[in-house]
């Protein structure tokens, strides 16, 4: 009896404990999706200067995240949703989760990056998924480095490629929708069926593609989906320090698809001056060129200076797939079902 | 007699109201919420969606697959798990206990991490492959292991042999062999006692770990995915597809109802079953039901099943192990880089932790878990064992089970629209995870100490009560001694459900304090050799820190609780 007493009082205390929220300096909360990261410097300068306290809140991946900020709508658990991307936009848009804010910022940004025209979700950063091959398997083969998404299809390069499944991996659905921007809707399953032919190995998710299935980590297949800032992480990540990244991106036009990353204020937020001070904050030089080492994704903003190894090894496409985010949200479901009907049955 | 039913009754009652409040507030409410506004989402209601999905043939064909792979998934793991218990039942022998221990380590590993060690060992490139394409002078890899239903298989083996060992065992081991003795002296031979003696009297424990074994692999996510690659789907997998890639809620609450129905039904079932067969039989002490391994025939049969498990089930973790200390390039000599780099924060990450943090913080959750979990557990385990059950019982009895077959993905959103007012905004607290984590662990703390509660003699019970003895004595000096084994076994599980939970994508967490898995999957998530020998380090850290833990279970004693 005496047990259940003092349990009973324990779950009492417990729940009294999770009510109490007193009266301390101000908060500002930001959800964010379980890829997110900041150096401390950067926080601890917009916290000094406004005299805040900034809170994250890691919500699961992004389209977790945008699931979860469209179900508490009107009772936010944050002020500012950073993380939605161009692939879940439409979404976060439709269900209304953004109060608008024009950024005076928005200025020193680069328009092709604004998708929302209603000042909603504000562009932060972009990364391209492309495609990444083990350097020295092809100078040991003596094959030419593939170059465009037709030498994937082409006999001397069977075997060589695995990639993710669009269903359920966000680098999967990215290359999907690069070969329909590429092929259009008429010809990109004819395509795929080609790739199967070829023998493409499919996985379910990156970590298994990158560093399973990829020669560079100990696999079998020397290309790979992956982001085309992985070549200079293979640097700056590297066990013992290289000159000369192991691995390199293919960013011929069209065979990327770009992933650009919004933050908008959450509906119903009782701190919108907070939190229009923390979205300039986000877009400005001093946040923006914290991103690329933290991330793995690149600024925006056209006066944010990138590191050296970036300028380096980086290899930025200049004409990427062509596939707006209402297309995306129209066709997912239709893709992603006729594409498992033609590759996986 | 002073109505002895209605103090019965009330005293029932008592034993239900705390594991009924917690499932009332953290199981069915969240979950009659989140069911209630996806459904208010669709034009239809539930029936003419679950109609619709059922008569949709990806859905039929998802949950023929998910019953299939979870009938032979959980056969399978009884054909490595019995001769297992058989041994720890038993026997005494000198490495038991470590042995016991290590085959626990599996519980706790995250999948996308046990899928690394799988590829290292058995992938294209990996070190069977390699070996058998030197020896028989292959061309291709002979052993097509990755994403094949094998693989899923194989997983689920590795991941869930340790609770037949744990449930059987135990339950084995305290086993009158009296009355098998009798029967092999009046000429039943050793199969014919097997069948008609020792199987019987065991199967309340074979059922129950069967059951948990079969709602774990009728619910599996990672294993599935990861393993199982894209041609396989559970019902699990299709509900993440739904919420999170499509957002088309009724049908992700449709299949998840439809999973809780099966759960529900699977449950109901082996309840009944149990009532059958659940007879008190006499339990005695190790001193009496174990035996020395002393014949050689003893000996070599113990010998080959521990080499097999061993084979089977650290194989693939010590592979990880060898990963973690071997440099990236081919032929590079061993190296602690991995592991110095885990203590080291270049970028000034505003999120870096320390792996002891992670350690500190994954412990503390999964100690909070034991304790409700067991608090929860032991009342409900109690008003379950009693011999004469009420309807209550009955009705509860399966109902408790039905948090460990549902959708983490839906439960999580439930939590997020059901728990978001004060006082019981809990949302964004830290609390929810070790109270997910004990939503889990609760069935098990329920089904590893009824069928020990349920073996305790009335006639002790009673003889002590005619000799003057108080209820609550008799509880101390009766009950408690004898389920202790039970007790530290469903503490275990609790213990290393927790430290395996990896809730991160259906709970909200602070990314300041990371559990161990969570910060596994971050440096996985990342590109650069470095990231993914991290990733190996911490895992391996992971491995020995829950090996360390089940050792002092395994050498934990109160009194007589431990050994009995």
């Amino acid at each position: 009896m005496k047990r259940i007493g003092v349990l009973l009082a324990g779950m009492i205390l417990l729940i009294a404990a999770c009510r109490a929220n007193p009266e301390g300096p101000k908060v500002l909360t930001v959800m964010t999706h379980d890829s997110f990261a900041v150096s401390e410097s950067v926080v601890a300068f917009f916290e000094t200067n406004n005299n805040v306290d900034v809170q994250f809140l890691e919500v699961g991946d992004t389209g977790t995240a945008v699931n979860k900020a469209a179900l508490s709508k009107g009772n936010p658990l944050a002020d500012v949703f950073y993380g939605v991307d161009n692939t879940f936009l439409s979404r976060a848009l439709d269900e209304d989760i953004f109060e608008a804010y024009r950024s005076p910022i928005l200025e020193e940004i680069d328009p092709i990056f604004v998708l929302d025209q209603s000042y909603r979700a504000l562009p932060v950063d972009f990364g391209d998924v492309c495609l990444n091959y083990q350097i020295s398997y092809f100078v040991e083969n003596n094959l030419p480095a593939p170059d465009s998404l037709e030498d994937l299809i082409h006999p001397d390069y069977a075997d060589l490629l695995t990639v993710q499944n669009p269903a359920t991996s966000s680098p999967g659905l990215a290359f999907l929708m690069t070969t329909v921007g590429y092929f259009g809707e008429e010809g990109y399953l004819g395509y795929w069926e080609e790739l199967v032919a070829n023998g493409v190995n499919i996985v379910n998710d990156w970590e298994t593609a990158y560093y399973s299935a990829f020669s560079q980590a100990g696999g079998t297949d020397p290309i790979v989906v992956s982001y085309g800032s992985s070549p200079p992480f293979e640097v700056l990540f590297a066990e013992e320090p290289m000159d000369d990244a192991p691995t390199a991106a293919v960013t011929s036009p069209g065979t990327c698809f770009r992933q650009i990353e919004f933050v908008g204020i959450l509906n119903g937020t009782s701190n919108r001056e907070m939190a229009e001070k923390w979205v300039d904050y986000m877009l400005s030089p001093a946040f923006q060129e914290d991103i690329p080492l933290n991330m793995y994704v690149f600024p925006v903003n056209k006066n944010a200076i990138l590191n050296e190894t970036f300028q380096k090894y980086l290899e930025v496409p200049e004409i990427t797939a062509e596939i707006s985010p209402n297309m995306i949200a129209v066709n997912r479901e239709t893709w992603i079902n006729d594409w498992t009907e033609a590759v996986l049955r | 007699m002073k109505t002895p039913s209605r103090l019965i009754r009330s005293t029932n009652l008592f034993l239900w109201i705390i594991p009924l409040v917690f499932l009332g507030l953290f199981f069915f409410f969240p979950l009659t919420k989140i069911t209630q506004l996806s459904f208010a989402r669709a034009e239809g209601g539930f029936f003419e969606g679950l109609w619709e999905a059922l008569s949709t043939p990806t859905v039929s064909k998802v949950v023929g697959f998910t019953f299939k792979q979870a009938f032979l998934s959980t056969i399978l793991t009884l054909v490595v798990g019995l001769p297992g218990a058989y041994l720890f039942g038993k026997f005494q022998f000198r490495a038991k206990k470590i042995l016991r221990a290590l085959t626990g380590v599996p519980f706790v590993m995250p999948t996308l991490v046990v899928a690394a060690g799988f590829y290292a060992l058995l992938g294209p490139n990996g070190w069977v492959n390699e070996f058998l394409m030197r020896i028989l002078q292959l061309e291709t890899p002979p052993i097509q292991f990755v994403n094949s239903f094998a693989a899923i298989l194989t997983a689920h083996v590795f991941y869930n042999t340790t609770i037949i060992l744990r449930i059987v065992g135990d339950y084995w081991s305290r086993l009158d062999p009296r009355l098998e003795q009798a029967a092999r002296v009046l000429g039943a031979n050793r199969w014919k006692t097997l069948r008609e003696i020792t199987f019987p009297m065991l199967l309340p424990a074979i059922a129950a770990s069967s059951l948990l074994v079969f709602i774990f692999d009728f619910t599996s996510f990672g294993v599935v995915l990861v393993l199982g690659g894209p041609l396989f789907s559970t019902l699990e997998v299709e509900i993440y597809y739904q919420t999170i890639s499509l957002f088309n809620l009724p049908l992700a609450a449709t299949l998840s109802l439809l999973q809780i129905g099966f759960t529900l039904i699977l449950t109901i079932a082996y309840t009944r079953l149990i009532g059958r067969v659940n007879q008190p039989v006499e339990l005695s002490s190790r001193e009496i039901s174990q035996q020395p391994l002393i014949s050689w025939r003893n000996k070599i049969l113990a010998g080959l099943m521990i080499i097999f498990l061993l084979v089977f089930l650290i194989s693939p973790l010590a592979s990880l192990g060898l990963k973690s200390f071997s440099g990236s390039g081919p032929g590079s000599a061993p190296t602690l880089s991995f592991y110095r780099a885990l203590g080291e924060n270049p970028r000034e990450s505003l999120f870096y932790v320390p792996p002891t943090t992670a350690l500190g913080v994954s412990l503390g959750y999964g100690l909070i878990t034991v304790v409700l979990a067991l608090a929860l557990g032991l009342p409900a385990a109690w008003a379950l064992a009693k011999k004469n059950l009420t309807l209550m019982d009955k009705v509860l009895d399966p109902v408790l089970m039905l948090p460990l077959g549902t959708s983490a993905v839906t439960l999580g959103l439930g939590f997020l629209v059901a728990l978001d007012t004060p006082p019981l905004d809990l949302r964004t607290s830290p609390l929810l995870v070790p109270i997910a984590h004990t939503l889990v662990a609760f069935p098990f703390v329920v089904r590893s100490l009824t069928p020990a509660l349920a073996s305790i003699q009335p006639k002790l019970k009673q003889a002590a009560a005619v000799l003057g003895a108080s209820p609550r004595r008799i509880t101390r000096e009766i009950d408690l001694p004898l389920i202790g084994r039970a007790m530290l076994v469903a503490a275990t599980f609790a213990f290393t459900i927790s430290i395996g939970e990896f809730g991160a994508s259906s709970l909200i967490t602070r990314p300041e304090y990371p559990t161990v898995p969570i910060v596994i999957y971050r440096l996985l998530s990342r590109p650069g050799a470095l990231n993914y020998g991290q990733a190996m380090a911490l895992s391996t850290i992971l491995m020995m820190t829950t090996l360390v833990g089940m050792l002092i279970m395994e050498f934990f004693r109160v009194g007589d609780v431990g050994e009995f």
